[in-house]
């Protein structure tokens, strides 16, 4: 009896320290059922395939997580993201393809992106607006100056850049080797204490006041972290779709948020890893494929796909309770 | 409404900031300068065939805003993701359902309330029985519901609005008002009454200013909450209905814009999202504020990009008027 109730207590320790673990249960999951479904799907030119679609919105999922520990949401993201996408598209187009101006255009897109999440965390808390009205009007201004600036979709991306996303390096694809820098990033910032600071406000917002943090300093901090990460997001659907759309985010933005729950993270804040957030993202993309590889008729696989998210979305948030309790 | 919305003693020191922080008021004054705006920008645009014009725009927002007002005020973050599916869906159904044919009009508005009525019950149960975020259980309703279109909508032609729908939702129908402007006044007044009336309205601001104490005082929290959506869905069939009647023709993703602007209608009018206080009167401005905001950018020649940029920050400036969060210090 004890020695039950002591193996709860310390998977209960290891899940609170680990909140991704369900997630990563559910990865491990898919991943055998695309293989069942469909053998070929395990090659390294078909994940290839899903790294190179997907890792925009894993990215971008990423960066609303930094949002959602301090409880808030940012609702512009997929704006975010298709204003750094024209942006960069135009620049490169404008000042021609060589390497160092797609450098400058990256840099450019960075500095877009932390600006578009300087405001958002200006209105949301410097003027204490509700965060899921607030960024959604911001999303409204931020698609206009898309439109504004890339009024048409098309316009094409620089060779360099599509190849280098989508080429190999010592015979491994490149997405990879993104996918191992995100890792990298994740791991430095977990070092830094800013992770600690965004999840203490998510616990409380006065009791971290009275703890001498400065809140609003942080949650703005915590909406520019995830428009720098939207931009990074920006950069792989450019380097996916090879061209710019300044609607091409708009639909992304809602499957960042449940890519975010699936992750283990709650949207009341406090407590969650970026990096489930990741794994939640990728969750969607396996679900996506293995419900095009399990033969469903095509016009039924938009509704598998739905049901089966919101089954997951509902067994993750029933799983992190329990664990939680 | 006013009587839901207790006075801070601060406010107290300075009236004109209390009449500023009385949103229908604030909604009431900025109605009025935008109609003064809209005339001196281009003229007939105060005209009375074009704010009725607006007003049935407005009313079939105002309907959808009513089931999103109510899940908001149930408070525990409540919010409905999914109207704007169920609208989708409820055109879609209704117009295969009436086929052009006025006959069918009563089977294909108790088919969509069903069908609303439905996926209201699968929220309300997944948010209370399973305790998942509203927002995170009506998300996943979203991606259902569009998935759900998919195959609806697959090999069959899109359905016809009957021709007495269509006639009820623009044409005059009593008083010189269309239908649509008394079902809107009639949802109005079942609002008001559900609200400040019955013992359902006072549960509502109950579980929504003070779950606990609600629960606590013996009000069945469960059951409300599961309510609030069902009637939220079913307003949003209501709309799909209606929508239906104004474009003639069900067409794809046509409730997609209603998601986030039926909560923006709300806000505007006055009940913040923490729910437990505010009322439908305000959100019926609201609405009417959000369509006339975007029916007078329509007649700027900014173009599209610049027309959204207006838009933005005129939404955020409103935004300041409303439900701001107080301060950590003080």
């Amino acid at each position: 009896m004890t020695e039950a109730h002591a193996l709860k207590t310390r998977m209960a320790t290891l899940f609170r320290r680990f909140p991704f673990l369900p997630a990563l249960g559910m990865l491990l999951l898919l991943f055998v059922l695309n293989g069942i479904a469909e053998p070929n799907s395990m090659t390294v030119r078909a994940l290839k395939g899903v790294a190179s679609t997907y890792l925009a919105l894993v990215f971008l999922s990423v960066g609303q997580t930094f949002v959602v520990y301090t409880g808030d949401i940012d609702l512009s993201v997929g704006a975010i993201l298709s204003l750094v996408n024209v942006s960069i598209v135009v620049i490169m187009s404008q000042l021609g393809g060589e390497p160092y101006v797609v450098l400058l255009a990256l840099l450019v897109g960075i500095l877009i992106g932390a600006l578009c999440g300087l405001v958002n965390g200006f209105v949301v808390s410097g003027l204490r607006m509700q965060a899921i009205v607030a960024t959604f009007a911001t999303s409204i201004l931020l698609s206009g100056i898309a439109l504004w600036v890339l009024p048409v979709a098309g316009l094409p991306a620089p060779s360099l850049f599509w190849k280098v996303y989508g080429g190999r390096s010592y015979g491994i694809p490149n997405v990879f080797f993104f996918a191992v820098v995100l890792i990298a990033i994740l791991a430095v910032l977990a070092k830094t204490s800013m992770v600690t600071k965004l999840l203490a406000v998510g616990n409380g917002q006065l009791s971290a006041y009275q703890s001498g943090l400065s809140v609003t300093r942080i949650r703005i901090y915590g909406y520019v972290i995830c428009g720098v990460f939207a931009a990074l997001a920006a950069f792989c659907i450019t380097g996916d779709t090879a061209s710019g759309d300044p609607l091409v985010g708009g639909a992304m933005t809602l499957s960042s948020v449940a890519a975010v729950v699936l992750g283990g993270t709650a949207l009341s804040g406090g407590i969650g890893s970026a990096f489930g957030s990741a794994i939640g993202a990728i969750i969607i993309g396996l679900i996506s494929s293995l419900v095009f590889y399990a033969g469903i008729p095509s016009e039924w696989q938009n509704l598998a796909q739905g049901a089966t998210i919101l089954v997951v979305l509902m067994l993750g948030v029933l799983a992190s309770r329990r664990i939680n309790q | 409404m006013t009587i839901m919305q207790p006075t801070n003693p601060q406010d107290s020191r300075s009236s004109i900031i209390v009449y500023f922080k009385n949103p229908l008021l604030v909604a009431f004054i900025l109605i009025v300068l935008l109609l003064i705006a809209g005339e001196t920008l281009s003229p007939g645009f105060a005209s009375m065939e074009q704010i009725l014009r607006l007003l049935i725009v407005a009313a079939l927002l105002g309907i959808v805003a009513a089931g999103q007002n109510l899940v908001i005020l149930g408070g525990r973050e409540g919010i409905d993701l999914s109207v704007g599916g169920v609208v989708s869906l409820s055109a879609v159904l209704a117009g295969n359902v009436m086929d052009g044919n006025n006959a069918n009009i009563i089977a294909a508005i108790l088919v969509c309330l069903a069908a609303g009525g439905l996926v209201g019950l699968i929220n309300g149960v997944g948010v209370t029985i399973f305790g998942i975020p509203p927002l995170v259980m009506t998300l996943g309703m979203l991606g259902v519901l569009q998935g759900l279109l998919v195959v609806i909508r697959q090999g069959i032609p899109s359905g016809l609005a009957a021709p007495a729908l269509a006639n009820f939702v623009s044409k005059p129908f009593l008083l010189n008002l269309p239908g649509i402007l008394w079902l809107w006044i009639a949802v109005g007044l079942l609002m008001a009454f559900l609200l400040m009336r019955t013992s359902l309205g006072y549960k509502i601001y109950a579980i929504g200013s003070n779950e606990n104490a609600a629960y606590m005082a013996g009000v069945p929290v469960k059951r409300v909450r599961v309510m609030l959506f069902a009637l939220s869905s079913m307003f949003a069939a209501l709309a799909g209905i209606c929508i239906l009647g104004y474009a003639g023709t069900s067409f794809a993703n046509v409730g997609d814009s209603y998601m986030l602007s039926s909560i923006i209608a709300v806000v505007l009018g006055g009940t913040p999202l923490s729910g437990g206080k505010g009322g439908y009167t305000g959100t019926m401005a609201g609405a009417f504020l959000l369509i006339l905001m975007q029916s007078i950018l329509t007649t700027l020649s900014i173009g599209e990009s610049g027309r959204q940029v207006v838009f933005g920050i005129t939404l955020l400036f409103l935004l300041l008027f409303y439900g701001r969060s107080k301060a950590l210090r003080g």
